[in-house]
């Protein structure tokens, strides 16, 4: 393998998975999404953490494979995938970046901090009301403005 | 392909299989659903939930292939057993019925579930407390929801009470076995890989008589409950579930998309 090459810098590494979009929402980067949990150099084999956000959802393995791909793409030979339960995925992880591109692609962000009001990402009331509690994927809820009229996809607080 | 038996003796590796087997036949059972449910809303959730169970599967049978070490994957262990090597308990194989039968039996179940987990982030053992912390976030959901329809048609029109009604005495003789101990629970327990099944009782107790209590159902008085001789005697229907879900890899084996 690469006899004279160098290693790139973890900061590098981390900025091409800014890059890889989330397969199931692709505004978001899966370091925006929070489950790249460590970036690291063991000798010369470069060891990706993941952490799975819903044990069932079926993203996962096209995450892999979307990391793995943008990774070769930038001449990483030897990497390992590693996968880590605890501490549990949760959406206090998805950077302010992140919750601002939800928003606007149209999905309500996990806000934490707004307890049970959840705004409507298109007129900003917060006039709305569940539909139910599973949306298009198992990480959102659907739900509807009862002021724009409109349906709105959340993403749960998880 | 032969089909797998996995040995009992090994008192974690039992535990890991009854835990997979019943997040594993609960969530096929409620795969049936899928395009038949009476609104879409409910279609995906139910879906939703199917996958959530399924996903949790495959961290606890990945788990049992490796305790075992005969280089058994989730997938095998899922796909090559007969119904004699599952281990799950009667309620989960029972058929959806009506879909107010569905609920109910998610219901009774959920309920023991998520206090299980509860328990389970506990464990002795690392790697179960971690599966555990994982799924309890996913089971929370399933029981507000269950919870939330239970209550909702139990107190809904009469026709959705008297099918929940019914459906609540036709289950409710599958619930006393998820707090039945054996040999193996009592080792596992002994270790602190798992909590005394009976411990869950008052916490489950407590929350199936606050929700049916919401719901106008009546808790049926019989005592009644099946026991089974060891946890690898199922009713008939474990043999139809499995004919379905196992059939490709049997017809075909190693087949792969």
């Amino acid at each position: 393998m690469g006899e004279t090459e160098t290693r790139p810098e973890l900061d590098e590494v981390w900025s091409w998975l800014g890059q890889v979009p989330d397969p199931e929402i692709p505004v978001i980067s899966l370091v925006d999404l929070g489950i790249i949990r460590d970036v690291e150099w063991l000798d010369d084999r470069l060891v990706v953490t993941v952490t799975p956000t819903y044990s069932g959802c079926p993203a996962t393995s096209m995450i892999n494979f979307e990391i793995e791909k943008a990774l070769r793409g930038h001449g990483i030979a030897d990497l390992e995938l590693k996968r880590q339960l605890s501490p549990a995925w949760t959406t206090d992880w998805i950077s302010a970046e992140g919750l601002e591109k939800l928003r606007d692609y149209g999905i309500a962000p996990p806000l934490r901090n707004m307890g049970e009001q959840v705004p409507c990402p298109r007129c900003g009331s917060l006039d709305t009301e569940l539909i139910s509690q599973f949306g298009s994927t198992p990480c959102k809820s659907n739900w509807r403005c009862k002021a724009c009229l409109e349906p709105f996809e959340r993403f749960k607080c998880h | 392909m032969t089909a797998i038996t996995v040995k009992s003796g090994d008192p974690l590796l039992e535990f890991l299989l009854r835990m997979g087997d019943n997040s594993l036949v609960l969530g096929h059972r409620l795969s049936e659903w899928c395009g038949h449910t009476p609104v879409l809303e409910e279609d995906i959730a139910i879906a939703n939930v199917s996958l959530d169970l399924v996903g949790q599967t495959q961290l606890w049978l990945g788990f049992a292939g490796e305790v075992e070490g005969k280089g058994h994957s989730a997938d095998n262990l899922a796909y090559l057993r007969d119904a004699g090597g599952f281990r799950n308990f009667l309620l989960v194989e029972q058929p959806n019925g009506s879909y107010g039968q569905t609920l109910m039996r998610q219901f009774l179940f959920d309920a023991w579930h998520y206090y299980m987990l509860r328990r389970l982030e506990h464990s002795s053992d690392r790697r179960i407390a971690e599966i555990a912390e994982k799924a309890v976030k996913e089971v929370t959901y399933h029981l507000e929801r269950s919870v939330d329809l239970v209550i909702r048609l139990g107190d809904g029109t009469q026709e959705s009470h008297a099918l929940m009604q019914e459906a609540l005495e036709l289950l409710w003789p599958y619930t006393g076995q998820m707090f039945d101990a054996d040999g193996f629970d009592e080792v596992a327990v002994k270790a602190g890989i798992m909590p005394d099944p009976a411990e869950i009782r008052p916490d489950w107790d407590a929350q199936v008589t606050r929700t049916l209590r919401a719901a106008t159902l009546e808790i049926p008085q019989e005592a009644f409950s099946h026991k089974v001789a060891a946890r690898s005697i199922h009713t008939e229907h474990l043999g139809y579930i499995l004919a379905d879900m196992q059939f490709l890899q049997r017809a075909y084996p190693g087949a792969t998309w």
